[in-house]
């Protein structure tokens, strides 16, 4: 093997941004004497990949150096700004103290690799020789006085993540041993024996060692159940008719692993729980799914009865309702949190490519027209030494940001909506929820576009990348708590380049209507999507080894299941096929018919002939032992807070505007690109100067069309600690308030529940699951209550219950947090409203009753205090306001409308005022009075529901009297002057409560995440 | 008077610039949103079209830098019908047809040298472009001088080293050639790019660029003074540099995003201010189309 290597660098007269942040980056967090950081690019791959007549003709192996060079300047080199090396030259030319490239390890995706192959492959006029590729590295040329161990450590903090990379440090005198033998390529080489292990199945025991070994996530009677199925005298027939013992094969103990996955299986969902409350009161509830989330959307379409506007809800990928006669709006929320806790970067690109395949293999397709994006992270300024294994909450931070970055700008998806939550509880995992909602035909080829069909005898084809050893067992892994031993194949790298053009080839492929079926490749990977699939045909029988596969030496059962991303599976009519291929062909997508559905009632598969997995289907799909768990509420004992800080709040207020919960995301939101599709109406920066807090997104996802899409979400773990039934209630609240806010119709808001827990099933060290699992019943319920109330269907949702961090029996576990997603339809956008203020004079108003529930309110947290009331939600108030609200924005009473939230009032009111630009002139001692607060609790209690509104001086009577029953109460007027001023009453000499300048509330609340 | 949309391969503005062409005067069924790989695959003539829009997004992803490892594959791979799709476009841009390269489609353009020719030393020198400009501090090394020397010039990645998006305010240059831009003094449009920082190869090419008319857009502050600072210039381009043409006028190259802006509620201030565009049409439109109405204007002055 010949390394061949071509490295570009920037030339020294010009600047290199890349390395100068990122050398400021490090600066600003770690004391160590590096002056200067430059970055090269390294591309490189085997002499032996050069095909013959590519015009190169290598002697040997051995490439012209001469004309290495050449082909990095016309391929890789811009030439104004680069100098091109080979070699190893660039180490010899460029000074450092230290060089250190990060490269990827063996089999690990590499993008830009792929990318620079496309292009050599274009020069050269034909492909590499099989079996060979680019692979690509970042050099970093470090100038400083450092030690060796400096640079590693830098390395692994800073330029590299050791799961996915290779570092290799190279100082100065390593050069005089040569150059040629300081590089490798990362190649994969697979030499051991392809084989299908068989296992005995006659006890629980060997199936749960097994499963340990073999990272399966199998509980006992999940094993028993196994068991007794391959002791079944039928299933011995029919396995031994096809040539199977009795043991079963690794093939399918791997498939029923990964589809009774927590993960795909929902378990603890499903499960039957017996709720005990503190009264020692008892009842059993069997299936939290079934009872509450299908059961709320089936009250509120029941209710609803002809406006019921749900097409699809919890059957397919992504839940469907109707926008219009025309089209239908697709949306989907998922989790990627094990997988972003390892590679924070790969871990989020993979959730967001990944969450984008759900709407897309919705019905028969849907094109993409949003992403949303939140994540839960431990505070990046985090200074406290770190368990094993897990990364620095900033490290976290910076990777998942970029990883969606590139996920959601690349794929041509905006990305619209979206929060940062801080909590000291996700440093053992962080939550990284990624959505994406689509549009999609209400018709094609005149049947409902939501629909799907598989006809026995159609045909299973695979579309898109190759299958890898990358991301095996991401199910069952993200099925168990994270530890030191977490496996690195976990860790999959999406490319949305490649996702992209496979969704190009797939739109052709609806529009002239060659396939039945469609869902996508996620958790569990083939076995999991021609599982499923199977059940509408009623069986299904597939070729392992026609899969096409990035290297040999994958086994039969990896091939199953592995999730290396951007593939979809469809179920294409055998008259169709060729067409589809094709046309496949021709969009340079790879597509692969891997065998048939049928109606046999049995998943089977072969590899090369022969049967190496048979299950029944219904079995596979329903023969999950009914999990039991016990949940156990107690609920908070009451506490007072204690005294409050009184006086001029002002410096208060400062505070908590700085707050990692309340302060401006506006570093991270520009680094989206939130208006491809020119479609975006309402951005998630709004005001005078772009740089306020839009409660809700609004998009016009059919150019032609006035009907607009609202888009927010709601997401409050900090109520946990006191009780997650109203932790859960305002959630949902919030999303809906934050529509309402915006313009959106309160009638015409769908939800989507996503639950984030910590493990609620026993163990010895997990000693209070039953209060985690009575804390989910509670959530679950409060979903449930607060969606029935609204008429809010809930469409979609997913759960992810394993987010601990175990270490030396030590458990960290995050809050138990819902994210609540909401979309909503907007009549017109032109009758939209944003949270800024829009001009002096206009009055301010409070929508909503406020209450003493500052229990943990971010006022609390910055005081260190703790106790105090959970805020609660009430709905059936807060329903009329929403309605009369929207009344008076549709009647354009309303200029801004802004919702309360963290921080309370005064947050709103701050937000609200610099986001305009504008002052207020505040009166609330009258509020007060009549809510009976005392100042401090009234700015910054946390009672949901509540609404700052402003309204022209010449809309006010007809304001006030489409509010006349709701509860709201005339606050003051918006001055010229930019100024926040609340005063007790009007009278001279009345206190003032607050009293600050716009500018020093601005800066307090933009300074905190500005530099990261 | 046909238009071509080029899709695909990561880029991604194929529907709002379809929508925006339509809604600027395209005649019914005239523009064409086409997958690149029909150039490779299919019977694509170009020869076929009068205006050729290469769009945003992120072709092949950006891995080799904005837009490069297409311009390669223009570059490099034979069509069916034999020559390169570079060779075509040098012979459409020949024939005086309009081609509008937006943000990756600017890139691209660069790449594939069909803008940055040293036209500067084609032309006469006139004017002083850093006279009236917000700039602090020294211009950077690479940049600096006035030397007779031309050169070539490249996009690449803004000074903060960061992707962004956001608004930003845009002063026409009533004396360019520029087909796209005639009439427009002042515009707003939103940039969403992480490579948008002009580089001269050697210094003075520039600033020549700009003395010859062939920068029809420049990032200005609110008074129209045009800007090298940060937020006003995202990127950090010297001269304020966010747009060039070719100085026939007919090839345009941008930053920004015309196309997102289609409707007047594009605008991220729309809600403080009536609503209406520039040229108040429809009263509806977004201030973007002006760019695709002066290409139509020009096609039909043209005959084409």
């Amino acid at each position: 093997m010949t390394v061949h290597r071509i490295e570009i660098l920037t030339a020294p007269r010009h600047p290199d941004p890349g390395g100068s942040s990122l050398l400021k980056r490090i600066l600003r967090f770690s004391d160590v004497p590096l002056r200067e950081l430059r970055i090269c690019a390294v591309y490189s791959f085997d002499g032996a990949a050069i095909p013959a007549g590519g015009g190169l003709n290598p002697s040997d192996g051995e490439l012209d150096p001469e004309a290495l060079r050449t082909l990095g300047e016309e391929l890789f080199a811009d030439p104004v700004l680069h100098q091109t090396f080979v070699n190893g030259e660039a180490l010899e030319h460029a000074g450092f103290d230290w060089y250190v490239e990060v490269g990827f390890l063996p089999g690990v995706t590499d993008n830009v690799g792929r990318t620079a192959q496309e292009s050599l492959e274009c020069r050269l006029g034909r492909p590499l020789n099989e079996g060979h590729h680019v692979h690509t590295a970042t050099g970093h040329f470090l100038t400083g006085a450092l030690t060796r161990g400096q640079v590693e450590a830098l390395a692994e903090a800073w330029l590299a993540n050791p799961l996915i990379h290779q570092i290799r440090v190279i100082g100065k005198k390593d050069l005089r041993a040569g150059l040629k033998t300081l590089f490798r390529l990362p190649r994969v080489d697979l030499r051991h024996p392809i084989r299908v292990e068989r296992f005995s199945a006659a006890g629980p025991d060997a199936l749960l060692a097994l499963s340990d070994e073999r990272v399966l996530a199998l509980s006992r009677i999940e094993a028993e159940a196994m068991v007794e199925y391959y002791a079944r005298p039928d299933v011995v027939a029919a396995r031994r008719a096809e040539g199977l013992g009795a043991e079963a094969t690794d093939v399918e103990l791997e498939v029923i692993a990964q589809t009774w996955s927590e993960h795909c299986k929902h378990k603890i969902f499903n499960a039957e729980v017996v709720y005990t409350d503190p009264t020692g009161q008892s009842e059993t509830i069997h299936s939290l799914y079934k009872t509450y989330i299908q059961g709320a959307t089936k009250a509120v379409r029941e209710a609803l009865g002809e406006a019921d506007w749900c097409l699809s809800v919890f059957k397919d990928n992504a839940g469907v309702v109707k926008f219009d006669e025309q089209w239908s709006l697709v949306y989907k929320v998922e989790t990627h949190n094990s997988p972003s806790a390892l590679d924070p970067y790969g871990g989020a690109l993979t959730g967001i490519v990944g969450v984008n395949r759900d709407p897309f293999g919705t019905g028969r397709g849907a094109q993409l027209i949003f992403n949303t994006d939140v994540f839960c992270f431990a505070s990046p300024f985090h200074d406290e030494p770190l368990p094993p294994r897990l990364l620095h909450p900033r490290r976290i931070y910076e990777g998942v940001r970029l990883g969606v970055e590139h996920g959601g700008n690349k794929s041509g998806v905006p990305t619209v909506n979206g929060s940062l939550t801080f909590h000291e509880g996700f440093l053992g995992k962080p939550l990284v929820f990624c959505g994406t909602g689509a549009l999609m035909p209400a018709e094609v080829a005149d049947r409902p576009g939501h629909e799907k069909w598989i006809h026995p005898g159609d045909r299973i084809v695979m579309v898109g990348g190759r299958i890898g050893a990358d991301g095996i067992h991401g199910a069952t892994f993200s099925s168990l708590e994270l530890s030191e031993s977490s496996p690195a194949t976990a860790v999959q790298i999406g490319d949305p380049i490649v996702q992209k053009k496979m969704f190009d080839f797939l739109l052709q492929a609806r529009e002239r209507n060659l396939y039945n079926a469609i869902t996508d490749n996620g958790a569990g990977g083939l076995s999991s999507s021609v599982g499923e699939m199977a059940q509408l045909s009623g069986g299904a029988a597939l070729h392992l080894d026609w899969a096409p596969v990035k290297y040999p030496g994958l086994q039969p059962w990896e091939i199953f299941i592995s999730e290396a991303q951007e593939r979809m599976t469809l179920a294409v009519p055998p008259e169709k096929l060729e067409a589809l291929l094709a046309l496949s062909r021709r969009m340079e997508v790879e597509s692969t018919d891997l065998g048939e559905f049928n109606d046999s009632g049995m998943l089977k598969a072969f590899y090369k002939d022969q049967v190496v997995a048979l299950l029944e289907m219904d079995f596979l799909h329903h023969g999950v032992p009914v999990m039991k768990l016990e949940a156990r509420w107690r609920s908070p004992e009451p506490a007072d807070p204690g005294p409050l800080p009184e006086g001029d709040l002002t410096p208060l207020l400062q505070r908590l505007l700085g707050r990692l919960n309340i302060c401006s995301k506006e570093t991270i939101v520009r680094q989206y690109d939130h208006e491809v599709q020119g479609a975006s109406v309402v951005k998630p920066l709004t005001g005078a100067e772009d740089d306020g807090p839009s409660d809700a997104a609004v998009l016009r996802p059919v150019l032609d069309s006035r009907r607009g899409v609202a888009v927010a979400h709601g997401i409050c773990p900090r109520y946990s600690e006191l009780d997650t039934y109203h932790m859960a209630a305002c959630a949902v609240d919030e999303a809906v308030r934050s529509i309402v806010a915006t313009g959106g119709d309160p009638d015409r808001i769908a939800g989507l529940d996503n639950f984030c827990w910590c493990d609620p099933v026993p163990s010895p060290t997990n000693p209070d699951a039953e209060y985690k699992m009575a804390q989910l019943v509670r959530a679950v319920r409060a979903v449930h209550d607060v969606a029935v109330a609204y008429g809010v269907p809930l469409i979609s949702g997913k759960d992810s219950m394993k987010n601990d961090y175990v270490h030396a029996g030590k458990r960290i576990s995050i809050p138990p947090t819902l994210l609540f997603s909401a979309l909503g339809i907007v009549e017109d956008i032109g009758r939209v409203v944003t949270m800024d203020l829009k001009a002096p004079g206009d009055r301010v108003y409070l929508v909503g009753r406020t209450r003493a529930e500052l229990g943990a309110s971010e006022l609390l947290a910055e005081l260190g205090l703790r106790g105090g009331n959970v805020p609660t939600v009430e709905t059936a108030g807060a329903l009329k306001s929403y309605r009369a609200l929207h009344r008076a924005i549709l009647a354009e009473t309303v200029r801004s409308a802004h919702d309360c939230s963290d921080g309370g009032l005064a947050v709103a009111l701050a937000e609200s005022a610099f986001a305009g630009g504008y002052g207020m002139a505040l009166e609330l001692g009258d509020l007060a009075a009549a809510e009976g607060l005392d100042p401090t609790t009234l700015l910054f209690s946390e009672t949901p529901s509540r609404l700052v509104v402003s309204v022209p001086e010449p809309r006010r009577e007809a304001f006030e009297e489409t509010m006349r029953a709701i509860p709201c109460h005339l606050l003051g007027v918006v001055t010229a002057e930019p100024r926040l001023v609340i005063h007790d009453t009007g009278a001279p000499g009345s206190n003032l409560w607050i009293n600050a300048s716009l500018a020093e509330l601005k800066r307090s609340w933009q300074h905190t995440l500005k530099d990261l | 008077m046909k238009t071509l949309i080029l899709s695909g391969l990561g880029a991604n503005c194929e529907k709002e610039t379809a929508h925006s062409c339509r809604k600027a005067g395209a005649p019914r069924d005239s523009v064409n949103v086409i997958h690149i790989n029909e150039l490779y695959f299919g019977d694509l003539e170009l020869g076929d079209y009068h205006f050729l829009i290469l769009i945003g997004g992120f072709l092949d992803g950006d891995d080799l830098g904005g837009a490069r490892a297409c311009a390669n594959r223009f570059r490099y791979r034979p069509l069916p019908s034999g020559g390169t799709f570079l060779e075509r476009l040098e012979d459409f841009v020949s024939q005086g047809r309009l081609v509008l390269g937006i943000c990756n489609g600017f890139q691209l353009l660069s790449r594939l040298g069909l803008l940055f020719r040293d036209y500067a030393s084609e032309q006469p020198a006139a004017g002083q472009p850093a006279a009236g400009l917000h700039r602090s501090g020294q211009p950077e090394e690479g940049q600096r001088g006035s030397g007779n020397d031309g050169g070539r010039v490249t996009l690449t990645t803004n000074a903060n080293g960061r992707f962004e998006d956001r608004w930003v305010r845009l002063r026409g240059d009533g004396a360019s050639p520029c087909v796209f831009t005639r009439g427009i003094e002042r515009i707003e449009l939103p940039v969403r790019h992480g490579e948008g920082r002009m580089v001269g190869e050697h210094p003075g090419v520039l600033s020549r660029l700009v003395e010859s008319k062939l920068v029809p857009l420049r990032y200005c502050l609110p008074d129209g003074t045009p800007t090298e600072e940060y937020p006003g210039n995202p990127n950090g381009s010297p001269f304020g540099i966010a747009s060039l043409c070719n100085p026939q006028g007919t090839v345009m190259g941008l930053m920004p995003h015309p196309e997102a802006f289609n409707h007047y509620t594009n605008h991220p201030r729309w809600t403080r201010r009536p609503p209406g565009g520039q040229d108040g049409e429809t009263g509806e439109d977004g201030d973007g189309l002006l760019l695709f109405r002066n290409a139509y204007a020009h096609l039909r002055g043209m005959g084409g």
